[in-house]
């Protein structure tokens, strides 16, 4: 059943009349702040009509993986805090962060936050996202909010079949023509320096600053890009400082960007902001691609932001974290992926600061917005020359195909298994990566949803022997990854994704004692004996067992010749140690 | 000295500008530099062993005064740019070493008098480790140390 929009307005009036807050951001209790907290929504009314609010507007959307068609994307069920950040924004998934946030079950709100009867849903709302959609959506919001800027948290280039074959200009282009001011980076990256030098210099100039204050020379230690901009929004001097993923040359091909260091560089940071507030900037926004949990420490320790509007993490988190520090407070955000959702900051800066703010996040619902003519014309005319690859059917799938979550989703199992069938391995290793679409049973799969999956410029898929200690060392070192305590020794990708192999993860343990219980074929992994291991995405400029041939390439093959995937079974490890915790809901 | 050279100098002395020396680049290694080079202590397999080498004494006293910059996940292990500044008067030298290498014992630096007690290097780690600046000041010694990762990389989000 899909819903008009007159009846979506309808559910939203009851779900309003039943008391649910549909603002779903309540900013804490904490209203004694110079950022107080935000009131509830005023009620029955379309989604969209936002009273405009203060003086200073920023929207904001992140992570969109070049997605310029509407899609579906299924939020995770698995999403674990450990340590501190158990039981925390973002680490709340399904029914324990509809309470959180105060978000009706059923509502339109609580399918784009969460898994929550994700088919059925999602065949009720119809699609999100989509450049067309976001774009219509943006211009209504500007039109309410007079010299609101836009800005773009990065990993926009990547991500699809176009994305790629254009070399990234499909994306650039409608960053143009959406009305991007300002963007930072991370897998934008992968396309090489020179390529994002000639964007930055070219494409962009005069119209997109591209920022990161965390990217220097790695010889001379000099600054690459602009740190910062001070943009004028109503007369109030406003800076945006970026911050590129401070990871990209670990998680990675660092050899595409080799003279260039990253790292989180909280020091370069405050003095960011100290030089920004000694231009006259009277509010100070970071453009962080850091991931959440790093934001949240990064408040804690660098004083004078107003607000950091994060992304990587894909976190589709409904209201701001309000974080204390020696300076004040800073909030802090993250609006999702794939295009879902547009974030709406408006501030009231008076004497000076800020002295109010109210925060939305928006899902964008391609049903309920239009599509923009001029956008959705440009889009039709960049895929037109590879409609006939983008349109193959590879096979109709039965079961919901999904990626994000801290373990396999059945997108990666698909890529698992055809990894081993058609390559003989025992063993495959995919990506934890948190893009790629979600695709309803019965639906046949494209090309072009395989490519939102595998879409980058390093996917050779290599074999390799590896021994079972080999094999240890690296789900112990991604895992570490993903769940080390301290969130700066975190890169925010998810669990590498496992065909073949069985295995239990305790995610509270040290480096080295998550793992146990590792079982191939219904023995104990042999610690000594080797196995043939396929995998992608090595960020080796010379991959070991290098099979030359794209992943999509080997997927696809295996769809083909599959033609129905008749029953996708998970290959989750037993997972230890998380009964209880607010971000774990295993189906 | 050959152009080459004269880049590494350049680079050099950039990096430990403060200091004015180019002993921890590898353009003049300490075994030109220092008449009596600690052969021991570089090779030593420990933490202690490196440092009762060179001090004659292992125990440490943690200090906050001693500002270590490493980053928190190595790039590259084998290039891995670490600087110490002490905010210390009387400093008489500033070691460096990788708790976890085979051979502790990264650099150590002897500092004049009238030296601003800042250095910068970069060091190779093999994996994950402590990385700990240990500064000879008053006759004590004091130190500070940072985790830095060394991690396979890849299967980022």
């Amino acid at each position: 059943m899909t819903i008009s929009r007159r009846e979506f307005l309808q559910m939203l009036a009851i779900a309003s009349a039943a008391g649910i807050n549909l603002s779903g951001c309540e900013s804490g209790t904490d209203s004694t702040t110079a950022a107080a907290g935000v009131k509830p929504g005023k009620g029955p009314g379309d989604l969209y009509e936002l009273p405009a609010f203060g003086n200073v507007s920023v929207l904001h959307y992140t992570d969109c993986h070049a997605q310029l068609l509407p899609i579906y994307f299924r939020e995770p069920n698995i999403n674990l805090g450990v340590g501190s950040m158990a039981g925390n924004a973002p680490h709340l998934v399904g029914e324990a962060l509809l309470k959180a946030y105060g978000i009706a079950p059923g509502s339109a709100e609580a399918h784009a936050f969460t898994y929550l009867d994700f088919e059925a849903a999602s065949r009720r709302f119809g699609k999100v996202g989509g450049f067309a959609h976001l774009s219509t959506l943006v211009k209504r919001i500007r039109a309410q909010r007079p010299g609101a800027l836009l800005l773009d948290g990065g990993d926009t280039w990547q991500g699809s079949a176009t994305s790629l074959w254009t070399n990234a200009q499909d994306m650039v282009d409608a960053q143009l023509l959406l009305g991007v001011d300002i963007m930072t980076a991370h897998w934008e990256m992968t396309y090489g320096a020179d390529r994002v030098r000639e964007i930055v210099e070219n494409d962009f100039k005069d119209r997109i600053d591209f920022v990161a204050q965390n990217i220097v020379d790695s010889e001379w230690n000099e600054q690459v890009f602009k740190p910062y901009v001070i943009r004028s929004i109503n007369g109030v001097p406003t800076a945006i400082i970026g911050q590129a993923f401070p990871y990209t040359p670990i998680a990675n091909p660092r050899h595409m960007i080799s003279e260039w260091s990253f790292g989180i560089r909280d020091e370069r940071m405050q003095e960011m902001v100290d030089k920004a507030r000694s231009e006259g900037a009277q509010v100070v926004i970071l453009l962080s691609h850091n991931g959440m949990d790093v934001d949240l420490k990064m408040a804690t320790r660098v004083t004078g932001i107003d607000a950091i509007m994060g992304g990587h993490t894909h976190d589709g988190v409904p209201a701001p974290v309000v974080v204390s520090n020696a300076g004040g407070k800073t909030l802090v955000t993250n609006a999702g992926s794939n295009g879902k959702f547009l974030g709406v900051l408006d501030l009231d800066v008076k004497n000076g600061k800020v002295s109010d703010y109210r925060y939305r996040l928006l899902p964008v619902f391609s049903n309920l917005l239009p599509a923009d003519t001029e956008m959705a014309g440009y889009i039709d005319k960049v895929r037109a020359p590879y409609q006939d690859k983008l349109s193959e059917k590879l096979a109709v799938t039965d079961d919901l195909l999904y990626r994000r979550g801290n373990f396999n989703g059945t997108f990666d199992q698909v890529i698992c298994d055809g990894l081993m069938e058609v390559t003989g391995a025992q063993i495959a290793f995919s990506p934890g990566f948190r893009w790629g679409v979600s695709v309803l049973p019965g639906e046949t799969i494209t090309m072009d949803q395989l490519m939102t999956q595998t879409a980058i410029t390093y996917p050779n898929v290599t074999l390799n022997n590896m021994n079972g200690t080999r094999i240890k060392e690296i789900l112990e070192d991604v895992a570490d990854n993903l769940f080390n305590q301290d969130p700066y020794y975190q890169q925010g990708g998810d669990m590498v994704r496992v065909g073949g192999l069985k295995y239990s993860i305790d995610p509270t343990a040290e480096i080295g004692n998550r793992i146990s219980d590792m079982e191939y074929d219904g023995a104990p992994l042999d610690a000594n004996k080797d196995y043939l291991v396929a995998g992608w995405a090595s960020v080796q400029e010379t991959p070991a067992g290098d099979t030359g041939r794209p992943i999509w390439d080997v997927v696809a093959e295996y769809l083909r010749d599959k033609k129905t995937l008749k029953s996708t079974i998970l290959n989750e490890p037993k997972i230890k140690g998380m009964d209880g915790n607010p971000g774990f809901a295993p189906i | 000295m050959t152009n080459m050279k004269r880049r590494t100098l350049l680079k050099g002395t950039l990096a430990a500008s403060a200091v004015g020396m180019a002993i921890g680049t590898g353009l003049l290694t300490p075994r030109i530099v220092l008449a009596a080079w600690p052969k021991d202590s570089f090779d030593a397999k420990t933490v202690d062993a490196a440092l009762n080498g060179l001090f004659g004494s292992s125990t440490l006293e943690g200090n906050d005064k001693i500002k270590i910059k490493v980053p928190d996940i190595a790039e590259n292990g084998a290039v891995v740019p670490v600087s110490v500044e002490v905010e210390m008067t009387g400093v008489e030298s500033i070691s460096i070493l990788a708790e976890k290498n085979a051979t502790p014992l990264t650099s150590s630096y002897t500092l004049g008098s009238n030296t601003d007690p800042f250095v910068a290097t970069r060091i190779k780690l093999g994996k994950t480790s402590s990385v700990i600046a240990v500064v000879k000041a008053g006759g004590k010694l004091y130190s500070a140390g940072k985790e830095v990762k060394v991690t396979i990389g890849g299967c980022g989000g």
